[in-house]
């Protein structure tokens, strides 16, 4: 499933499931597919998300004062896997998946109908689970080593999430200049589709890191226009950036 | 319980990725895990390095104020009519608090990487202090993230900071107290992971601080166990220390984990208690208990004590939990004031809220023990810093 979405170059949109509303989400499930997203990141808010900056932060405490947590976004899939195919990941702190119960979450995953977790504090050394189903999606940084990379690689499945810059998420008016490198630094170790997040914010920026890799993650900048009530306009940015990467 | 406790070699601990038993680890976002690894491996070729060591030593004895006292509280003993009590005096240290042993020891390794810019978080502001202490003494700019709830609370330690030539900055996220100060601090090293040192104040977050933090309070335990052998030829039946995040009264215990017939006890404020009313978890880097809901959101702690206010704890103490070597047990805010109030009026010695809950405790088992017996009990600091708080809660109940 997540190995499709790369047949382009593949435009992934993270939102906060629950944030303004889970039924918001659903609905901006929708309309991003529709925008152009190939696979639709959800976040799970968590009281301490401590690789996101401040944007991300917000959401999830709105999204948390909604009470929403893990069971109610499986709940909230499986309602979407009856409308669209779109891929879907989750994106959430460790400490969630434990409390969850790590076997049951990916049972879970399999059931409703997610395609594969990003866990950004549990590092490939730590993983003590995989699954044929549910992808496992590793980050790599600027600042790993060749032999952080192999680690992320092997256990890797799906593909590859290169953060762009040392920093939590948030957007920049710059990307790293040396992007292209680091790629070629991760396609020497593996076949896996690389696709680059952290501070994309603009349709000449998502161009920019699909250039040198398969795919951009957009978080921050959409997230930051449905917190401010201005969803359309989050939606408006997905296709904008369509637009940039079909033009490539 | 106790037919656990042969299964761990406590002194071997953690293993060579951070482990104790299944608590510890690495749990950071990947940008932080070379920075962590380069600080792992500095730290490991630090620790065999006699100048290292020296330089560690020279400054603990001549700008801390090292050995500490083990003082015999004679006062106190007859009080409580039980046990002689011996406190190890952290609370003289420079700064006033064991926090210092940490930030000497941390900054020095900082100075061999080469690294300039310090950055902490804080609490009560006592880590705060000492780490701007020593970025002043080694010349190094130093950022302390602080709750901007803290601030308030602690004006006064802002100020030391302030003098001692760190920024302090507020933080507003979350619930705007000691963790939130660690996300922060974690998130400034992600931005700057080649040119920062994260001084990190207690024995928790991702390997290697658990590690080299207790080991750098390692010396609590060291002279208490030589200075009590010296006194009364024999090991202590008791130790007794306060348990926030778990570093001094790591420090205190470590040495004499081995020796069995020493009892072990650690003291948790009852409002931030995750040893004795949380669930394995992941926090901050580590698989330790954690305060949290059903889901896994960490919840907020309420300890008078802004030492002890914290969600988490090291994952060495879930270890000697899990173990049945130490025994954890609570005190709430009322009881602590009570034993800040009886070391004070027995002794002469005014402890901090956080060294209180451990007198607290004590006041209830000595009873129970007999004059042939001795405790020691970590006095981790000196309650200078709470004299205003508690002033201002008497005035609010006269």
């Amino acid at each position: 499933m997540l190995k499709r979405a790369f047949a382009q170059k593949a435009l992934i949109a993270y939102i906060t499931a629950g944030d303004p509303s889970l039924a918001a989400t659903e609905k901006l499930v929708y309309a991003l597919e529709k925008a152009g997203a190939d696979i639709i990141e959800l976040g799970i808010p968590f009281s301490d998300p401590l690789a996101d900056g401040p944007i991300i932060q917000a959401s999830h405490q709105r999204a948390l004062k909604n009470g929403v947590a893990l069971p109610d976004v499986f709940k909230l899939v499986g309602k979407l896997r009856r409308r669209t195919s779109v891929p879907i990941c989750f994106m959430l702190s460790y400490n969630l998946v434990l409390q969850y119960g790590l076997e049951r979450f990916y049972a879970e995953c399999r059931r409703s109908g997610v395609n594969g977790a990003i866990v950004p504090d549990l590092p490939p050394e730590e993983m003590k689970i995989s699954d044929d189903q549910v992808g496992s999606i590793f980050l790599v940084a600027p600042t790993s080593t060749d032999g952080r990379i192999k680690l992320a690689t092997e256990k890797a499945t799906g593909f590859i999430y290169l953060v762009s810059v040392a920093g939590v998420t948030g957007q920049r008016r710059e990307l790293s200049g040396d992007l292209g490198e680091l790629v070629a630094r991760i396609k020497h170790q593996t076949e896996l589709p690389v696709a680059i997040g952290f501070g994309i914010s603009s349709p000449k920026q998502a161009a920019e890191a699909a250039r040198v890799a398969d795919g951009v993650i957009v978080g921050s900048a959409i997230v930051d226009l449905i917190g401010r009530k201005k969803s359309a306009a989050a939606v408006k940015l997905i296709a904008a950036m369509r637009k940039a990467l079909d033009a490539l | 319980m106790t037919c656990e406790m042969t299964t761990y070699n406590f002194s071997e601990l953690p293993d060579n990725s951070g482990h104790f038993g299944r608590f510890g680890g690495r749990f950071a976002p990947e940008t932080l895990m070379a920075p962590l690894e380069e600080v792992a491996r500095a730290y490991q070729v630090a620790r065999q390095d006699p100048e290292f060591n020296k330089e560690v030593d020279f400054y603990l004895e001549s700008y801390v104020g090292r050995p500490t006292p083990l003082y015999f509280a004679e006062r106190l003993s007859d009080e409580l009519g039980g046990p002689k009590i011996y406190l190890k005096r952290e609370d003289l240290c420079h700064t006033g608090a064991h926090k210092i042993n940490n930030t000497i020891g941390q900054l020095i390794l900082a100075k061999r990487m080469g690294k300039k810019r310090i950055i902490a978080e804080t609490g009560a502001g006592q880590h705060g202090v000492a780490t701007a202490t020593a970025a002043a003494l080694f010349k190094m700019d130093c950022i302390v993230y602080m709750g901007e709830e803290d601030i308030r609370r602690q004006s006064l330690n802002v100020f030391r900071m302030e003098l001692l030539g760190a920024k302090v900055v507020p933080v507003k996220t979350g619930s705007k107290t000691l963790k939130d100060a660690v996300n922060e601090a974690f998130r400034d090293w992600m931005a700057h992971p080649n040119d920062t040192f994260y001084c990190l104040g207690s024995c928790v977050g991702p390997h290697p601080y658990p590690l080299m933090v207790r080991n750098f309070q390692s010396v609590i335990g060291r002279e208490a166990k030589g200075q009590h052998f010296a006194l009364e030829k024999k090991e202590p039946d008791y130790l007794i220390a306060c348990v926030g995040g778990g570093s001094n009264s790591i420090g205190l215990f470590h040495p004499f984990l081995d020796e069995t017939s020493v009892k072990i006890v650690g003291v948790e404020a009852a409002g931030a208690a995750p040893l004795v009313k949380g669930r394995v978890g992941v926090l901050q880097g580590a698989m330790t208990y954690v305060l949290q809901n059903k889901t896994g959101q960490i919840e907020t702690t309420h300890s008078i004590s802004a030492g002890l206010d914290y969600s988490g704890v090291g994952p060495e103490h879930s270890l000697l939990k899990e173990a049945g070597r130490v025994e954890y047990v609570t005190i709430n805010d009322k009881e602590a004031l009570e034993g800040f109030r009886l070391l004070s009026r027995t002794e002469g010695i005014i402890p901090a809220l956080e060294s209180s809950h451990a007198i607290a405790y004590l006041s209830k088992i000595a009873p129970k023990l007999d004059r042939g017996q001795t405790v020691i009990i970590g006095l981790s600091g000196r309650g200078d810093k709470d004299v205003e708080q508690i002033r201002a809660m008497r005035r609010k109940n006269a």
